[in-house]
């Protein structure tokens, strides 16, 4: 028996993740030893420390190339990129999370106590919300990190895990509609275990084919089969549909609804942009890097779903009568795009589709940030009806809002357009104009749902029960402004962030 | 030529006058207005010295102020701005709509209980998408344009429109996004075969090079899109709600600006950029063309309510534009050129003076009318000379034009010209009548009761008025400034598509002359 010897380990390349799970720890000490006046004002702090130090991580490591850590971790373009997005709109998240001065905060302070009882309604009144969620969002950033660098398998089931058991967690901590959110964290963790269990599920039978896990390892054995190919396409298709799920794409995407509605908003935020990247850099490493030898077989697969997917967000959003599962139908056509995106499989492709993550994440960052503002006696006024004329007495909010619709809706001049360009570009270039032509027929479908918002915004005259729009507090109107500010600045100028993507479009194997 | 950059100060020039405007409180409406007209009438005197500048003597390049200047450099999207003639035209047409329709529109908003600031910034937001889009000499930058031009539209019409504003709203802004979405995906796939790049001028040298198959598809997405904009049957069906809803001097920018980008866009993108595309259309195009022209004058026959019946008319006038279009002679080129002036200008006096008409007596409805003109007989008489202009009388500018396109359609495409020409017969059915009963015939007694249906024109109106009626004149009895402009860029476009020209040129001109 030779001697076990260490695999070589760049600290460097993997301080990011690093950062943000010790600071987690500490977090989590914070809250068991610190008092509880000054609980939120730390943990706060300490949050925002480790997203900016991450980030400043990234962003020495900018030039690395490697595989390190025994081939479990591979820091390249895409995984700086990808990292560097999900901390810059983790951090946009955050300032949501962190808002207290609305009703004090969106979280619930004590969430095991029982809905309805006496001590609930007297939390309900005028507890502070529960502080774990910074720690717990933090854990599930750098699960994030991880997923998007994992470069075997099972690195990236355990980065699967270690970012979505937080999530589930902050589904079921809502302040208001407790029983909703209750269910949609519950709804979220089943689905979510399923899914999970698939995907090791596809890992094992990947390693059944290729006899290793590392994403190398399948590349080469899906080049050069020693064994029978039903294991490969069994397992791919499980894998898939881990990530499909965890991306909100149909048919696994019945869980987005709800979760989206159920959670609180800024973690329904949360979700909307920064797992839509996770979620999507994962897919794009296992689909780039190690099948890349079939993807004569994935290609019309996964076309199909995308066309299912983009179908099934535009003609749902139109029937919605609840703005955050609007959003959620949303952000399922959405994804949909990304996914004609991934699916060109080429540079532009794989440099558009990141375009797009960022692009929509602060988008819908903006939207949600909106949506925590709009509030009547009962909390968050989400239904539809309730925000007719609010145009009329709260103009600026009504203008950001619909500037945020337009630029889903795909209009020149926001970020929805040139992120949409850069995706369709890409397919054609890949020849699925197929996947482009339905793309734009269901951006025509989409578009009306929102164009309704907007008419119920501007058009429709302010009734008794329109609600108040709250006066943000300073982390929401920087949250709100870092949105649209990103929106606008990605549709008139999105050239640095395209040349960057491009450079950063190359995976290293 | 200058180096001045005209183009892009004449297009932000208006986008500034927007913010500026709307920036002014509520409580001032006076000054905004002013505001409002002055710039107007700042991009008019800009445009004017622009018309003096650009050359027209033989040789003189086709595309003229160009300027260009880097945006997104890995798609090869440039801020690139040139003006030919049809160009030139265009943005000549708009610089004097918009300072006549900002005065016309003074007291619009008025009933409305809406911000007056607001309406005049969205209309010289309207005017900055408008001077983009036929300045424009990018295609990813036309397309922009192209795209945000209904936001500012979709605003005046939803918020200031009429009765059936949202419904109207809407349906103009889903029509139209479905139009460019069909357009994006077109551009997308002229830019992947056309060498990635969206200068126009690479492209136009890139355009032999595409496949016939592909170059077919990517027309039908651009052609689809103009088709809806102009709109063209059987793509018309919004314009009629949207003119009827729109306050109306929004629908004489509507109809008398904005539906040009259809006509406009097919002869400076579908055709040079796909020739034989254009050829192996033609034949839909004029038969879609020709039953505009019959099936709108229809409608327009039929109609009770005077806005709608105006936006019915300029549907059958597309109808002419786009034979003129697709004839591809020199003659019927030109003549479409010089109709998408002058319908502008024509179409444009209708709606405002229908706008007067309805202003006073507070309903769209000809049954509400009769015997106006004993009321106010100088503004029934500004009615029927819109309306005389509009039918194509000869005398007024319309007349030209329409001639123009007959006679050029005439040698190749004799089926058509002669159906096209009962076109004429239902628009003198269509005027006449629709005069005659709002403004002839005994005095329907209801309108003696409204205060100011007493009131024939004012000095405000006599002032909007005039320099419409004055260029209507102009232009019918001398063209040859304009159709000097026009002439060497319908031509250029003519040899990009390579057909040859049947009928002798230079008779052709010599009868616009």
């Amino acid at each position: 028996m030779g001697d076990l010897k260490l695999p070589a380990i760049d600290y460097g390349a993997l301080s990011p993740m690093l950062i943000l799970f010790g600071v987690a720890c500490v977090g989590v000490l914070a809250e068991a030893f610190l008092p509880r006046k000054s609980r939120n004002t730390v943990q706060l702090g300490l949050a925002f420390l480790a997203v900016a130090a991450a980030f400043v991580a990234v962003i020495v490591e900018h030039s690395t190339r490697k595989i390190t850590i025994g081939g479990a971790v591979a820091v390249d373009g895409p995984t700086l990129f990808l990292q560097g997005a999900i901390l810059v709109l983790g951090a946009v998240s955050l300032m949501l999370i962190g808002e207290r001065s609305i009703e004090r905060g969106p979280f619930v302070s004590q969430a095991a106590i029982t809905v309805g009882s006496q001590k609930d309604l007297r939390q309900a009144g005028d507890q502070p919300g529960a502080t774990e969620v910074y720690p717990l969002t933090v854990f599930a950033l750098g699960g994030m990190l991880l997923f998007v660098a994992a470069n075997d398998l099972l690195t990236m089931f355990v980065a699967l895990e270690v970012f979505s058991l937080p999530l589930y967690l902050l589904c079921a901590l809502a302040r208001r509609r407790r029983l909703l959110s209750q269910e949609a964290a519950l709804k979220y963790f089943l689905l979510g275990s399923y899914a999970s269990a698939f995907f090791l599920f596809g890992v094992a039978l990947i390693y059944g084919f290729s006899g290793g896990i590392g994403l190398g390892d399948v590349h080469a054995a899906v080049a050069n089969p020693q064994r029978s190919q039903v294991l490969l396409y069994a397992g791919l298709a499980m894998v898939a549909i881990g990530l499909l799920f965890k991306a909100a794409l149909a048919p696994f995407h019945v869980w987005t609804p709800d979760v989206y509605q159920g959670a609180p908003t800024p973690i329904t935020a949360l979700m909307a942009a920064c797992t839509k990247v996770a979620a999507f850099g994962a897919l794009l490493r296992i689909l780039y890097v190690a099948f890349d030898g079939v993807r004569w077989d994935f290609q019309p697969v996964l076309g199909v779903i995308a066309s299912l997917t983009m179908l099934v967000g535009a003609i749902l959003a139109v029937t919605q009568t609840d703005m955050k599962r609007l959003l959620a139908y949303s952000s399922i056509a959405n994804a949909g795009y990304l996914l004609v995106g991934v699916l060109a499989l080429n540079k532009e492709g794989l440099s558009g589709t990141m375009f797009y993550l960022v692009a929509y994440g602060f988008s819908v960052l903006a939207a949600f940030g909106i949506i925590t503002l709009v509030r009547d006696a009962e909390g968050e006024a989400t239904h539809l009806s309730k925000w007719a004329g609010l145009g009329r007495k709260s103009p600026l909010f009504a203008a950001v809002f619909t500037f945020i619709l337009l630029a889903f809706a795909g209009i020149p001049l926001t970020s929805g357009f040139t992120s949409k360009f850069a995706v369709f570009g890409a397919a054609v270039e890949g020849g699925q104009t197929w996947l482009v032509i339905f793309g734009v027929i269901t951006s025509m479908l989409i578009a009306f749902p929102y164009l309704r918002v907007v008419v119920m915004l501007w058009l429709s005259e302010p009734g008794e029960s329109t609600p108040t729009v709250s006066i943000p507090g300073f982390l929401t109107s920087a949250a709100l402004a870092i949105g649209v500010l990103a929106t606008i600045a990605l549709g008139v100028v999105p050239a640095p962030l395209i040349d960057l993507t491009r450079d950063a479009a190359e995976f290293v194997r | 030529m200058t180096g001045f950059p005209f183009l892009s100060i004449l297009t932000l020039l208006p986008l500034i006058g927007a913010v500026v405007v709307a920036l002014i409180p509520r409580a001032k409406s006076e000054l905004a207005k002013i505001v409002a007209l002055g710039w107007s009438l700042l991009v008019l005197v800009l445009s004017v010295v622009m018309w003096i500048a650009f050359e027209t003597q033989k040789g003189a390049p086709r595309f003229q102020f160009r300027e260009s200047y880097a945006w997104i450099p890995s798609w090869d999207a440039r801020f690139t701005f040139a003006a030919d003639g049809i160009g030139l035209v265009m943005l000549m047409l708009i610089a004097i709509l918009f300072p006549v329709v900002i005065l016309a529109s003074w007291h619009e908003v008025e009933e409305s209980k809406r911000s007056a600031p607001t309406y005049f910034a969205l209309l010289l937001a309207f005017e900055f998408t408008m001077i983009g889009v036929f300045a424009a000499a990018d295609v990813f930058l036309f397309y922009v344009f192209f795209e945000i031009m209904l936001i500012p539209m979709y605003f005046i019409i939803g918020s200031f429109g009429g009765a059936r504003r949202q419904y109207a709203a809407v349906k103009f802004f889903l029509y139209s996004l479905v139009g460019g979405l069909f357009m994006l995906a077109a551009v997308i796939g002229l830019w992947v075969v056309g060498g990635h790049t969206f200068d126009f001028a690479k492209l136009l040298g890139a355009a032999g090079g595409i496949d016939t198959n592909t170059a077919r598809w990517i027309f039908l997405g651009f052609f689809i899109a103009f088709a809806i904009k102009a709109p063209f049957f059987p793509f018309h069906t919004w314009l009629p709600d949207a003119g009827g809803a729109a306050p109306a001097g929004a629908a004489a920018l509507l109809v008398g600006v904005m539906d040009k980008v259809g006509t406009f866009g097919i002869l400076r993108y579908c055709l040079p950029l796909f020739p034989e595309a254009s050829r192996w259309f033609a034949p839909a195009a004029l038969v879609l063309g020709v039953i505009g022209i019959i099936y709108a004058a229809l409608l327009a026959v039929g109609q009770n309510d005077l806005k709608r019946l105006v936006s019915y008319t300029s549907i059958a006038h597309f109808g002419f534009i786009g034979i003129g279009i697709f004839a591809f002679t020199t003659q019927a080129g030109t003549g479409s050129v010089l109709y998408m002036v002058n319908h502008g200008l024509a179409t444009g006096l209708l709606f405002i003076v229908v706008g007067m008409f309805v202003a006073r007596r507070g309903s769209n409805l000809v049954s509400d009318f009769g015997g106006a003109g004993k009321l106010m007989p100088v503004l029934a008489g500004v009615l029927f000379f819109a309306g005389l202009a509009s039918l194509a009388l000869p005398g007024t500018a319309p007349f030209i034009s329409e001639f123009l396109v007959l006679i050029g359609t005439r040698n190749s495409l004799m089926a058509y010209a002669v159906v096209a020409t009962v076109g004429i017969i239902l628009a003198a059915a269509y005027v006449l009548w629709m005069v005659q009963r709002t403004t002839q015939g005994t005095l329907n007694p209801a309108l003696t009761e409204v205060p100011a249906m007493q009131k024939d024109i004012t000095l405000r109106e006599k002032i909007v008025v005039a320099p419409l009626i004055l260029l209507l004149l102009l232009l019918g009895f001398y063209p040859k400034p304009v159709t000097d402009v026009i002439n060497p860029a319908v031509q250029a476009t003519l040899q990009d598509v390579g057909t040859t020209d049947p009928g002798p040129t230079a008779v052709a001109t010599g009868k616009a002359r």
